[in-house]
Formats: C-alpha cells, structure tokens, sequence
C-alpha cells in the first residue's frame, strides 16, 4: 500500500466520521437523585435547569421537595444499623473502593467540574485529584478514629473505665455552595467513614457533581441508602431536614456562615436537640483537613467494669 | 337501622338445607372478574386524602384497629403494655383515639380484660385452634368457650380451610354455627377465612357467603400467619359480599383486613375502599377493623407529623 493511498484513506474515514457526528442525534442525560441505592425522580416530579459559570444550559437536574428529604430520612435510617454495625476495617475497605472507581471516573469529573466551577481543564484536574486523595485519607481513618476518640480512663476507684465513639446516627449535610465536588467529598467522607449514614443537600447552583458521585457510590459496593443525594433549594429542603425528629445531627456548612438560613436551621434542629455544625466563614477546602469533622458527629459512650479481685481465692475478672 | 347478624337470614334457608344446596347456592354465585376487581381496587388506592381528611381518616383508623399480639412469646406484662398502650396511645396526646380493641390467644384473655377494664376497649380472642383449625370440633368449641368465660367480648375464629378447599362447604357451615351458638349473646364472632390460603377470587366470595349465612358478625381476611394477607382486592371482594348480603337480607355484617398493612397509607386506602363500596354506614369501629400491630405506630407518627407540622420518628413511638 503506497503512502498517498494510505493518507486518501484516513481522509475518507475522518470525513466518515464527521457525516456521522452530525447525524448523530445528541443522547441528554436525565439526572436523578440517589436515594436508598436507587435513582428515583423527585416525588413533586419537578427539574430545574443547572447551568455553567457562563451561563450556558447544561442539563436539568430534579428540584427536590420535602417528601423527597423524608423518603431519604427513612432510607438512611434503614441502612443505619447495618452500616453502623459493619466493622471499621469493611467500612474502609469500602471507602477504598468508591477512591477507585473515582478514579477510574476522573474524565467525567473533571469535566463536571470544570463546567460546574468554570475552572481550566489543568485546575479542575487538581481539584478532582485533590477530591480522591481526601476520600483515600479518611478511608484510612475508619479503624483508627477510635484510638483517638476513645480509649481507657484513669478513675479513681477499682475499675476498668473505657470510652469508645458511636455514630451519632442519620445526619442531613448541607453541601458547600460553591466547591461542588472537593467541599462536596470533605463534608461526606467523614461523616460516613465513623459509621453514620447521610442525606446530603447538592450545591444548588451546581449539583451535577455530586449526581455523578451518586452514580460512583451505587458501584461501589456501599449499601444503598448510606448516602442519599437531592438536589434543589436548600432553603426548601433543609428546613424539613433541621426539623425532623429521626435525623440526629445537621451539618449547616452549606447553609453559610451568619445568614439567616444557617439561623433558622439551627433553631428547629435545636427541638429535638440534634446535634448541629456550625458553618465556618471561608473554609478552604484545598488545605489538609483534620480530624474535627470526623469526631463533630461522634458519641462517646463510656463503660465501667470492676477490677480487682473477687473474694478470698484472689481470682480477677 | 341494619340488626347484626342471628340465624341464616329465611331468604337463604332453602340455601342452607343440604351439603348440595349449599354447593349449589355457593358455586352459583357469580364468577369474580379478577382483572376488573385488581383495577376498581388500584384505582381506589390512588386518592389523594390531605390535611384535615387525612387528619380524620388518621383518627379513624386508629380507633378501628384490633392491636394484636399472637406470639408463642406472649406474657402477662407484654400483654398489659400493649393494652396500656391501646387506652393511650400516644402519651404525649391524649386527643389521640383508643383502639377498639386488643387482640390475643384465649389463655392471654383473662388478662388483657383485667387490664382494660373501664376503658371501653374490647377483647378480642382469637380460638378454634387458630391459626391453622386443624382441630375436632369439640376441642375448638372448648377453646371458644374459655375465651368467652375469660372475658372475650369478640371472638376470631378460623375456618376449616381443608374442608373448605376440599368442597365439604356444609362441614364448615355447622363449625361456624356451632361456634356462633358457643359465643351466644355474649361474644361477637368474627370469621377468619385465610384467604391467601383460598386460592382464587371466587373461592373468597364464596367464603364470604358461607360464612354470612351460617351467622359470622364480622368477616375477616387472614391469620397474618402465612404470606399473603390482607389485600385491597381481597377486601374489596369481601365489601362488595357484605353490601349485597344487606341488600339481600337488612342484615349488616363487619368486615375486617388483618395482617401486612403496616402504613398509614395504606390503611387510608382501605378506608376509602370502604367508603366507596358499602358506604359511611361501615365507617365505625362496630363494623370496620383493622387488624394489625405496627401499623399503629405509623399511625401515631404520621398524625404528629400532623399536628406539629415536623416530622416524627420511630424513636418517639414505644416499640413493641
């Protein structure tokens, strides 16, 4: 085969694959919620449309209503036991596993990213780096949290005094508004990691990222209903959130520091004292986060155990 | 104002005079149109009942549930919580309804009725050797008649399905008769058919029939012991059964679902079946039960939801 014909060829087939392109209808994605390990439509069956940082017309995502936060209260609840109950290592192992298939996503993040963020395709790289690599951290902290949450005593008396933390139980989580997707990891993994189980609120503007995140959660062997994403108003949906009596913390992050969401929030979370944090003005999610967020969602329950010797044999317990 | 139910109404004794009749009069009952029955009862299911409707029909179903424990586990102390919490549901309401009544084994009836006393709230004992029947009669009259000396003010008795099943429908006739003249003034009798047990949808109106006719004041779909228990379409068969058996006869028999309906939406589905079949007369705990245990619980928490507009957990419900 000469080089000419060789070159003809290849033209034929790119001219091929144009006529293709442009016959090609385009295939739009319908973004659900993930809720129980499932991807149900919003109940109100509403959609908003999410756009770029130009303004562009991106997709539509499901406009979440409270019954919506309730299907996934009860989602989470049900996946609690089994979840809390699993062991420190499984739970790693598991977290591990969604750090893989992350990676294994990264091109579709990264696009989500850039889109969602407007950031270069090089900066928007960094930040889905910078996302597997926390999820990897505090895929590692699973078994080690109760080293330095808990541990024994000294009391003054004859007894063993031990303290080991608990998952605080279901927590609703107001994702960051404006990180979508490294905010968006930094709130959940450590919230999952110490056994509880979360309804997370997507970043309103920009919720498509964590829409894929729930495609990468449902292959990755974690159960259903341990995270459940909506999307949506924040403002709508959080409220029913902060006042339900089955969810056993909030993380207002999302809701800003010092508004009048934040407030509110905080004031009907407070009537069956859930456990509430605070947001912090300004976080900067690309610097090393620490352990506060994993030990913000922690019980501490404290067991007391006589020591010494039983009788005159001198036997111990 | 409809009477309950006495002896075979006279329009059927002709019904009643033979094994054959009796065949004869059940197997000439018209077929059940599966397909439409399915698609009456789905589309009943889907009204929407809202705010103070719903409030109502809240109220409403917890007042018609039997609260049943039917464990081999069952004590003394378990049976009296369950009918403190009968008398008051909801502690922290007590706007909140009773039930209607508590449901328990004969040997556990002597104490639900010590424990109920002054309340107004029935006790209804399940005997014939439930669940299965598989019993001679003597031995079930025997257990009917413990539970009504022990206080049983309602008694569920189970029919003998292999009879049934096998066409002997005048054997199960004269069980029911023998053990509604065992439960006399004193008990009213409800008839436990086991329908997930029947088979087909002709069987169960059959049922129905047979077990109106031999004096049943209450019929009622299942054990809550096998697999399939209550379902909209069983017991809209069984509604239509008790409406033509008025229209027939004047006399107005109860109907009563039991077992797997556990949401309160699904208990407002059967209420609106209710209201759609036999009407507002049936919409009273004399003659609509629900017989259940944790639907109560999802009752509760949907009306605090209700009336604190928050919604509510199962941690502010007792568990049982």
């Amino acid at each position: 085969m000469s080089e000419s014909t060789d070159v003809k060829q290849s033209d034929a087939k790119q001219s091929d694959a144009k006529q293709s392109d442009a016959r090609r209808l385009s295939v739009f994605k319908t973004y659900k919620l993930y809720v129980g390990g499932k991807f149900p439509r919003s109940e109100s069956g509403r959609v908003y449309e999410v756009q770029d940082s130009k303004g562009t017309w991106l997709a539509n995502a499901p406009l979440s209503s409270r019954k919506d936060a309730r299907d996934a209260v009860v989602a989470a609840r049900k996946a609690f036991g089994p979840w809390s109950g699993a062991t420190a290592y499984n739970r790693g192992q598991i977290l591990y596993r969604i750090a893989e298939m992350l990676e294994g996503r990264r091109d579709q993040f990264v696009r989500d990213v850039a889109d969602a963020e407007g950031l270069s395709k090089s900066r928007a790289a960094a930040v889905v780096d910078a996302a597997v690599d926390r999820w990897v951290w505090y895929a590692g902290w699973t078994d080690k949290i109760a080293q330095i949450a808990g541990g024994g005593n000294p009391v003054a008396g004859p007894y063993f005094n031990l303290s080991t933390p608990e998952p605080t139980g279901v927590v609703a989580v107001v994702a960051p508004q404006d990180s979508s997707f490294l905010g968006l990891v930094s709130v959940l993994a450590p919230v999952i990691a110490t056994g509880n189980t979360t309804v997370v609120v997507a970043s309103e503007k920009s919720p498509l990222p964590a829409l894929t995140l729930g495609e990468v959660l449902a292959t990755s062997d974690l159960p259903g209903g341990v995270v459940n994403i909506l999307t949506g108003r924040a403002a709508e949906i959080a409220p029913s959130l902060a006042a339900h009596q089955d969810v056993n913390a909030i993380d207002l992050t999302g809701a800003g520091a010092g508004t009048d969401l934040a407030r509110d929030l905080e004031i009907a979370a407070a009537d069956n004292l859930k456990r509430v944090l605070r947001p912090s003005s300004a976080t900067d999610w690309t610097a090393p986060q620490g352990t506060e967020r994993l030990t913000a969602f922690l019980e501490t329950k404290t067991v007391w155990h006589p020591t010494g010797s039983l009788g005159a044999s001198g036997s111990a317990y | 104002m409809p009477t309950s139910a006495s002896a075979p109404a006279s329009a059927f004794v002709d019904a009643t005079a033979s094994d054959s009749a009796l065949r004869r009069f059940l197997h000439g009952l018209p077929g059940v149109d599966a397909v439409g029955l399915e698609a009456r009862a789905a589309a009943l299911g889907t009204r929407s009942i809202k705010t103070t409707a719903k409030a109502y029909a809240i109220d409403l179903a917890i007042s018609m549930i039997d609260l049943t424990t039917l464990e081999g586990a069952d004590t003394p102390g378990k049976v009296r919580a369950l009918c403190a919490k009968g008398a008051h549901p909801d502690p922290t309401d007590r706007t909140t309804p009773r039930v209607a009544a508590i449901c328990v084994y004969p040997d556990m009836a002597a104490t639900a009725k010590e424990a109920l006393a002054g309340t107004g709230i029935k006790v209804a004992s399940v005997a014939t050797a439930f669940p299965a029947g598989r019993a001679a009669l003597p031995v079930k009259l025997a257990d009917v008649r413990d539970a009504v000396e022990a206080g049983a003010d309602e008694i569920d008795m189970v029919i003998d399905r292999g009879a049934f099943l096998a066409g002997h429908y005048l054997k199960v006739y004269e069980e029911i008769v023998a053990v509604k003249a065992e439960c006399g003034d004193r008990a009213r009798l409800k008839v436990i058919f086991e329908t997930g047990e029947l088979s087909t949808y002709d069987n169960i109106r059959r049922a129905s029939w047979l077990g109106m006719l031999a004096g049943a004041d209450f019929i009622k779909t299942s054990t809550g012991k096998v697999a399939v228990n209550a379902t909209p379409p069983n017991t809209l068969l069984m509604l239509e059964a008790v409406r033509d058996y008025r229209a027939q006869t004047g006399i107005q028999i109860g109907v009563k679902p039991a077992g797997g309906i556990r949401s309160t939406k699904d208990a407002i589905k059967f209420l609106v079946l209710v209201n759609e079949t036999v009407g507002a007369d049936w919409l009273d705990n004399h003659w609509f039960r629900f017989g259940a245990s944790s639907l109560l619980n999802d009752l509760l928490m949907q009306r605090q939801k209700l009336s604190t507009g928050r919604y509510s957990g199962p941690d502010y419900v007792t568990v049982d």
